[in-house]
């Protein structure tokens, strides 16, 4: 069953057509890679789901329609989300950007510090002066602390130094166990070893959908994403 | 040296009035990205109803009564402020132009409404007796309303600080200063702040207002607009957004401006635009100001 089900979503920015008549779904209990070059709609895909771009076309959750609804009724009807480039808080504290994200009456704290128990140790430092891998534990740790129906994570490991792409990596593989995901990377050694089903884009419309096997055919991924097999 | 006191107290006063004015335009642009031209009206419509409420109820103007139309200033300027942000503002939320030609249209018909009202001379404020007292420290008098402006501003500081800091409401403002849409995506109402936001800066400029009618001999229609012009200086200088930067504008250009009017007569307004000019060129996010998204 699709937890997620897009249909012929359409973004429109200042005259530009972002995203072409998207379609696509993600199962439940598993994790769906998004792929695609740079600027092929990918993030623009994921916000227009959440509703922060305006958009036509339909999303159902759950076989529920949420296409119509704010942001904030969507986040609270399920999705959660980890923007790409952290967007914390920078001037509120590690422990006020997490409390900031409660929604639910007993909000998943042993979760989020269990993946990351230097949050804890950092609770009231303020976000702004963590290094980019902390900041990212924070903009993971809150997502978390709801029950989310899927979660949406956009680009987790852009940015950071290898031994803290290592740790989120290690953090969302232990996520993607029980949690519906549809995610986009380009790191494609994280989306092997995370993904089941893979999405990919280009120009604003989705080009393939299907199973992530498809990541070891060489031509396949030079192709669509313009990196080799082994490439990230 | 006692004028040297006396002229810092006062332009610590004068500071304080415009704290009144400017935190609430701050929080309101810092939140939202809304250039409130309405708020001069708030300050009017909680002046003309502290001065309505101390004349028609209280014949004979007594501590309390001075102290609850201060109150009712400030609730009337908050409620007027609530009801202009649900129905004209909550409409127009990220077109900023036309926002800024509807608050603009807000306070011309506000002000055409208050005068039609009560008349467009200035109408005297009654103020307790102690008002124009004055007391002695050092071997300066400062006049007592100076004091009463610093204590009121204070203590809105503190109200101002307290929600901000210490409840889920403040906090939400606060993150939504930095990043409102991302506060959307965490699943908060952020509607819900900026209500909250319009009636605390509708209700400091309420305080303000009356304050002010005490201040300037009289309130009438259209006294604001020079408060609102020197309200929007100081959230320049202090920052968009930034309680604590519009404290520490309004106090930098209340001081400046007194000393500067006193010992080089006539060049305090000049000062200002100097200080406003230096801080657009080399500080333009202001003081204490943060970037918003």
């Amino acid at each position: 069953m699709s937890a997620l089900s897009v249909k012929d979503l359409r973004v429109e920015i200042n005259g530009s057509q972002i995203l072409k008549g998207v379609e696509f779904d993600v199962r439940e209990n598993s994790v769906t890679a998004l792929l695609g070059r740079n600027g092929v709609g990918k993030s623009s895909t994921l916000k227009a789901i959440l509703g922060i771009y305006a958009h036509t076309g339909r999303v159902d959750l759950n076989g529920r329609d949420i296409t119509k609804e704010q942001t904030y009724r969507i986040v609270q009807s399920g999705i959660g989300y980890i923007p790409e480039d952290r967007e914390i808080f920078a001037s509120l504290t590690v422990k006020e950007n997490l409390s900031l994200a409660e929604l639910d009456d007993s909000p998943n704290y042993e979760l989020a510090y269990s993946l990351f128990p230097e949050l804890k140790e950092r609770a009231n430092q303020r976000a702004g002066t963590l290094s980019g891998g902390q900041q990212q534990m924070v903009a993971i740790a809150r997502a978390l602390l709801n029950k989310s129906q899927i979660l949406l994570v956009d680009e987790p490991t852009k940015g950071l130094a290898p031994r803290l792409v290592t740790e989120v990596a290690d953090a969302l593989a232990r996520i993607a166990k029980n949690t519906t995901m549809l995610i986009v990377e380009q790191n494609l050694a994280l989306v092997r070893r995370i993904a089941k089903e893979i999405v990919v884009m280009d120009q604003g419309s989705v080009v393939f959908a299907g199973g992530i096997e498809n990541l070891n055919d060489e031509d396949f991924v030079h192709r669509h994403l313009g990196v080799s097999v082994r490439g990230h | 040296m006692d004028t040297f006191l006396l002229i810092g107290i006062t332009g610590i006063g004068l500071g304080a009035l415009y704290f009144l004015v400017a935190c609430g335009l701050s929080l309101i642009y810092g939140l939202m990205g809304v250039l409130n031209f309405a708020h001069g009206a708030f300050l009017s419509v909680g002046a003309f109803a502290g001065y309505w409420f101390a004349v028609k109820l209280f014949p004979v103007t007594t501590n309390l009564s001075f102290a609850l139309s201060i109150l009712i200033g400030g609730i009337a300027g908050g409620l007027f402020a609530l009801l202009v942000e649900q129905l004209v503002i909550k409409r127009l939320y990220n077109r900023h132009i036309d926002q800024a030609l509807v608050t603009v249209g807000v306070s011309l018909v506000a002000a055409a409404m208050l005068g039609g009202w009560f008349g467009h001379d200035p109408l005297l404020l009654p103020t307790p007796t102690w008002w124009y007292n004055a007391i002695q420290i050092g071997d300066a008098f400062i006049p007592v309303d100076r004091l009463l402006y610093i204590g009121v501003s204070l203590l809105m500081l503190i109200l101002f600080v307290i929600i901000l800091r210490f409840t889920r409401i403040g906090l939400v403002i606060r993150a939504g200063v930095e990043n409102r849409t991302m506060v959307q995506a965490l699943g908060i109402n952020v509607k819900l702040a900026f209500s909250t936001v319009f009636f605390l800066g509708g209700l400091a400029a309420g305080v303000g207002g009356v304050l002010i009618a005490g201040y300037s001999g009289g309130v009438s229609p259209y006294f604001s607009g020079t408060w609102l012009i020197y309200g929007f200086i100081v959230v320049v200088v202090g920052g968009m957004g930034s309680l604590g930067g519009s404290a520490l504008a309004a106090l930098l250009i209340g001081i400046s401006r007194q000393y500067v009017n006193y010992y080089a007569p006539g060049l305090g307004d000049f000062v200002v635009v100097i200080l406003l000019a230096l801080v657009l060129i080399f500080r333009p996010q202001g003081l204490l100001g943060k970037v918003a998204h």
